[in-house]
């Protein structure tokens, strides 16, 4: 089994992501994707930035990703798009079916992102046709999908084409909006957003009236309210899943990164009262199980 | 510019069709539609019918065949496409790769619609459909300014069709998994948004408390008027502000936008509601109707009705509408 340190989903200060990769290089990851996902206004890191961090990363051995953005509106925001279909160099990841046009039309193998939307072994098999080499699984998904699905891209006769990537920790993406949620906490509009995410690390928390935790604000994105850890699933994940995903929340993502790996077959369980794992045993989301699917 | 209706049922669809709807879309009793609620929908036979009377009165018949495919469960979208086209089907909406594919394999000719479901917001994603399965028309989901509609009406050849009016998405259509977060069954996997199954009301001393999967959605003062627990429209807490953090209860209404709309050459307005009842869709098709004839009659001299505005109003979530994102304030 594989692990990945996906893309930073929050707006974090460019000398603080340049610290967490650095951290990261020293890690046990085999795969960092790098790259703004969620919002093209975050510029700590312009297109050039992330472009030079990749390729000097990705001369550490490790393999690099560049995610792209999940929901594109302005011509400008494709264009940047384009730029990095075209670097070249550095795989791509897609979380746009625009992403996937540009990189079709180059002839250039990608990984499916969680935001695009492939729910089925034929959905798969186009993608295959189109140059994916990845498939990250959609977060809403759970294992018995998982298992479904990959029975029939066996009697389609291409299960042996692609990876399988799961989002196993952090706080999940479940949406995207036109509107961005953190400038209107603060009582902003959009086009007065002022950056101010970037005073949340790791996202701003919506309770219930009753003080349960919802819901994470981060900018135009929703998230999970519960931080989502498969670190007690790893064991049912065996003969289905090639790459485990940690979504960084700081450096003690990577602390968790040694977790999952000591856990792999079940040795070194973690206490994890205060997170979720439903999406992966086919209930709410939101719910925790104990039981393992296996 | 065509005016296309909900229907959720036969009488739904007649009254669509009496006030002056260009075409009508529908759903199959199944969880192959976003709109998969208990009580609505077509069965094979009704769909028939459908196309019947629509065909006898000139108008269209679009089939929504827009959730995506179970890998267990393939059968039944093959078996919905096989039978909206067997039905007299004009159009089918789709979002699904693996249903676009196969309409495209073995029904080359029917026209294809992308649903709002696919969540196609660019001009290199609308580009992706075009060329790999030949849609005629993409509905654009509701996260775009009125500005970027223009856009993309400018750079792209394919027909667009944007929602005029009924409730409010406020996330980008087809990545929204609120729902299955809280309760299991989202859109795209059940064909539900918040569904009627998990909804509880309880009256307690602090106000009537409307709940989701358990999950306090809001809850209503005495004077307040409470509303569906939509989850993305109830009042939460961000550290310490109680607030609608997502979205106010509101409905989107664009009869304010119809001229811009016309005149940049969008093909189609859609009304949203097929989960609503006959009467909703008489009145709303009755008062889009009026607006688009008079708009097309000369857009220079256009004005929305007061009239108008206050059915629609009637009609609305909270009895409140917006522009929601093709205002640029709003977002």
């Amino acid at each position: 089994m594989q692990y990945a340190l996906g893309p930073i989903l929050y707006f974090w200060p460019k000398a603080d992501v340049e610290a967490f990769y650095q951290a990261a290089l020293s890690s046990s990851a085999d795969i960092l994707y790098v790259g703004e996902t969620v919002c093209s206004k975050r510029r700590e890191l312009r297109t050039r930035d992330w472009l030079a961090l990749a390729k000097t990363l990705a001369a550490s051995g490790k393999q690099v990703v560049l995610s792209t953005m999940a929901l594109l509106e302005a011509p400008s925001e494709v264009t940047t798009l384009k730029s990095y279909c075209d670097n070249g160099e550095i795989l791509i990841e897609a979380n746009d079916m625009g992403a996937i046009q540009f990189l079709r039309e180059n002839n250039k193998p990608f990984v499916a992102g969680p935001a695009i939307n492939c729910y089925n072994h034929y959905g798969l098999k186009t993608l295959l046709d189109m140059g994916m080499q990845r498939w990250v699984m959609p977060v809403e998904l759970s294992r018995d999908w998982l298992v479904n699905m990959l029975n029939k891209t066996e009697e389609l006769g291409v299960r042996q084409r692609f990876e399988v990537e799961v989002f196993a920790y952090g706080y999940l993406p479940l949406a995207y909006s036109a509107r961005c949620f953190t400038a209107r906490s603060e009582n902003r509009p959009k086009d007065d957003c002022q950056l101010c995410c970037i005073h949340y690390p790791n996202g701003r928390l919506t309770r219930s009236q009753e003080g349960q935790a919802l819901f994470t604000l981060n900018g135009i994105q929703t998230q999970s309210g519960q931080c989502y850890n498969l670190i007690n699933d790893l064991c049912s994940m065996q003969g289905l899943v090639d790459i485990v995903r940690l979504s960084p929340l700081g450096l003690e993502t990577l602390d968790w990164l040694e977790q999952f790996r000591g856990n792999e077959q079940g040795q070194h369980p973690q206490q994890v009262a205060k997170s979720c794992n439903g999406y992966w045993h086919a209930i709410a989301g939101m719910h925790r199980t104990s039981s393992s699917a296996s | 510019m065509e005016l296309l209706c909900p229907a959720g049922s036969m009488p739904a669809l007649k009254r669509a069709v009496e006030q002056g709807a260009d075409a009508v879309y529908l759903g199959l009793k199944d969880d192959t539609n976003a709109r998969h609620f208990a009580g609505l929908n077509f069965t094979d036979d009704k769909v028939g019918q459908a196309a019947d009377f629509l065909h006898q009165h000139q108008r269209k018949l679009h089939i929504a065949i827009n959730t995506f495919a179970h890998p267990d469960g393939w059968e039944r979208w093959r078996y919905a496409v096989d039978m909206a086209v067997k039905n007299g089907a004009d159009v089918l909406i789709v979002a699904d790769l693996a249903v676009l594919s196969y309409i495209s394999q073995h029904y080359p000719d029917v026209e294809l619609h992308l649903s709002v479901q696919a969540s196609a917001t660019n001009t290199a994603a609308i580009t992706f459909y075009q060329q790999q399965f030949n849609v005629r028309r993409v509905v654009l989901p509701r996260v775009l300014s009125i500005h970027q509609v223009k856009q993309l009406a400018r750079q792209c050849s394919v027909e667009l069709e944007v929602f005029a009016f009924g409730s409010l998405c406020i996330m980008a259509e087809g990545r929204c998994y609120l729902s299955s977060y809280m309760t299991g069954e989202s859109p795209n996997t059940a064909g539900a948004c918040s569904p009627a199954a998990h909804v509880r009301w309880q009256e307690t001393s602090q106000g009537l408390e409307s709940r989701l999967n358990g999950v306090l959605i809001d809850r209503y003062g005495k004077q307040e008027k409470a509303g569906y627990p939509t989850l993305c429209k109830g009042r939460f807490d961000v550290d310490g502000q109680t607030y609608h953090a997502l979205e106010e209860p509101t409905s989107l209404n664009t009869l304010d936008l119809l001229p811009e709309l016309v005149n940049c050459g969008i093909k189609a307005v859609k009304i949203e509601g097929r989960q609503r009842s006959p009467a909703y869709v008489q009145q709303v098709t009755s008062v889009w109707r009026q607006a688009i004839d008079c708009c097309l009659l000369d857009p220079q001299q256009y004005q929305v009705a007061a009239a108008w505005q206050q059915q629609l109003q009637g009609l609305s979530e909270g009895s409140q509408t917006s522009l929601g994102a093709y205002h640029r304030k709003w977002q």
